[in-house]
């Protein structure tokens, strides 16, 4: 536990510093004060704004950290310093893993701050459950990446698909349909209601199988090339 | 301390550590010299446990090192050129991290710094530093828990002058508090002046090793002594045969300014046994 707590603090002094991390987790909550603030529009569904963007920071924030902050450690081999060190691979991913979470989850209670109080902690609880899937994500591309470079190419693509598929979903059917497999589309159906009553089974299935996918993909690739 | 059985490595088909055998008593300083590519890196990876061998058996405070637990890793200090810092961090932010890794305290990390002459520069950050400070703060990091043993990968390679003395005052330092240091190096004076023995690594097998003075007797086989005459012209003489009455008629006319002994360096036998420098001219 104090070696997770270590590297959870080492992060969290690292965020103030990395400006690309930071900007990935400021960024959404930030837009969705704005917007929700600046923007209206005429039949424009309540807190759409909220909605939309929370799909998209689940997508894209806690990948795009999670696999930037191990493959640079990597490439910078100061990931080999910390095993050295006697730090456990699954002590370091807890501590990145859960030091992103956390931050992931404080911008996700200020976007929470347009929406009713009745509201609030079901929408924290969706963005939580998305943050750990997409962290788990974001670890298998970090462990697959041998530095930030093949971090960044294979984020892009990702990124992309988790984070825009939702909102292009609401213009196309044929998209709608093909997004129906990914886990955010699956929340923004249910953030679109806003209830525990808008989980269905196929909501559930599906982030179901996309978390299976996800956790086996990372046992894959962490016994086939660990934290090296 | 550490003990090194019949130890190979191949990487594909290229065998970089053929058959390694050696031991390291308590207390003194190793050094393991080589050009590079010699295998010196992967023998210091198989020691702290990063790289397997693929023959043999490495035993590192009578434990094998492929079971070393957590805490016996906690008494190895290592330094090596790969192993980087937190480029965003300031130089005892670097340190804290580890600090609270191995549960010293914080206090520790000013007395490292200080060390290693780094005192001022604790709040810079590590990306700012040149690369003898650069070093240092390796350095620093390596020793702050007070490791029993002490791996170092070409500690001073590519440092000026000051940067390395200051080096060596630190790692004889903690010679004489009783740790066992064990470094590569391609840097024969280094060699010379630091280690109680040396080893010679020329494509994965050691060709020689023993203390630098031993070695350096053990090949001092022509035994020339090369003396500045007042005339200007040095001479080259070998103490046996017909030279020693030319030098014993320079001796006598009183035309000698001064005279040295000619023993070979470890660079020379390094290259009477490989045929090959140390160094890069």
């Amino acid at each position: 536990m104090q070696k997770i707590l270590v590297i959870f603090k080492k992060q969290l002094r690292d965020t103030v510093r990395n400006k690309t991390i930071l900007i990935q987790f400021i960024l959404f909550p930030l837009l969705t004060l704005i917007m929700e603030n600046a923007v209206t529009l005429d039949n424009m569904p309540e807190h759409f704004f909220t909605k939309l963007f929370a799909v998209m920071y689940i997508g894209m924030a806690p990948v795009t950290s999670v696999a930037s902050v191990i493959s640079e450690e990597k490439e910078k081999d100061t990931l080999r310093v910390l095993m050295m060190a006697n730090i456990k691979p699954w002590q370091y991913l807890i501590g990145v893993g859960t030091h992103v979470w956390t931050i992931c989850m404080l911008g996700a209670l200020l976007m929470s701050t347009g929406l009713p109080a009745s509201e609030r902690p079901f929408f924290l609880t969706v963005m939580a459950i998305g943050f750990i899937i997409s962290v788990i994500l974001g670890a298998c591309i970090g462990i697959a990446s041998r530095n930030q470079m093949m971090a960044t190419s294979l984020v892009m693509p990702v990124m992309m698909v988790l984070s825009f598929a939702p909102m292009l979903a609401m213009f196309n059917d044929i998209i709608k349909k093909g997004a129906t497999i990914f886990y955010t589309q699956q929340l923004k159906t249910v953030f679109d209601e806003m209830s525990w009553s808008t989980f269905s089974a196929k909501n559930i299935t599906v982030i179901c199988l996309n978390v299976i996918v996800f956790v086996l993909l990372f046992a894959v690739l962490y016994r086939k090339k660990g934290l090296e | 301390m550490i003990s090194c059985r019949n130890v190979s490595k191949s990487f594909r088909d290229h065998k970089v550590l053929n058959k390694i055998n050696f031991d390291v008593p308590e207390g003194v300083i190793v050094g393991l010299l080589g050009p590079s590519g010699a295998g010196k890196t992967t023998l210091i990876k198989i020691l702290t446990g990063q790289l397997l061998s693929d023959e043999g058996k490495v035993e590192v405070m009578d434990r094998d090192v492929t079971k070393l637990k957590g805490a016996d890793k906690n008494r190895f200090g290592i330094m090596m050129d790969q192993f980087g810092f937190y480029e965003r961090f300031t130089c005892s932010e670097n340190l804290k991290v580890f600090a609270d890794i191995y549960g010293i305290p914080q206090s520790k990390v000013t007395d490292s710094l200080k060390d290693v002459g780094l005192e001022g520069a604790s709040k810079i950050k590590a990306s700012d530093l040149s690369k003898g400070m650069k070093a240092r703060l390796l350095l620093a990091r390596a020793l702050m828990h007070s490791p029993k043993i002490i791996f170092l990968d070409e500690p001073t390679s590519g440092l000026d002058p000051k940067s390395m003395r200051a080096i060596h005052e630190i790692i004889l330092k903690r010679k004489k508090e009783g740790c066992t240091v064990f470094l590569t190096t391609h840097n024969m004076d280094e060699a010379a002046m630091l280690c109680d023995n040396v080893m010679l690594l020329n494509e994965g097998t050691i060709v020689e090793n023993g203390s630098p003075e031993e070695l350096c007797r053990k090949y001092n086989r022509d035994k020339k002594i090369k003396v500045s005459l007042s005339d200007g012209v040095t001479k080259e003489f070998k103490q046996m045969g017909q030279d020693k009455h030319e030098l014993a008629d320079l001796i006598s006319k009183g035309m000698i300014e001064t005279i040295h002994s000619e023993e070979p360096t470890l660079e020379t036998i390094f290259l009477e046994l490989t045929g090959k420098k140390l160094q890069e001219d």
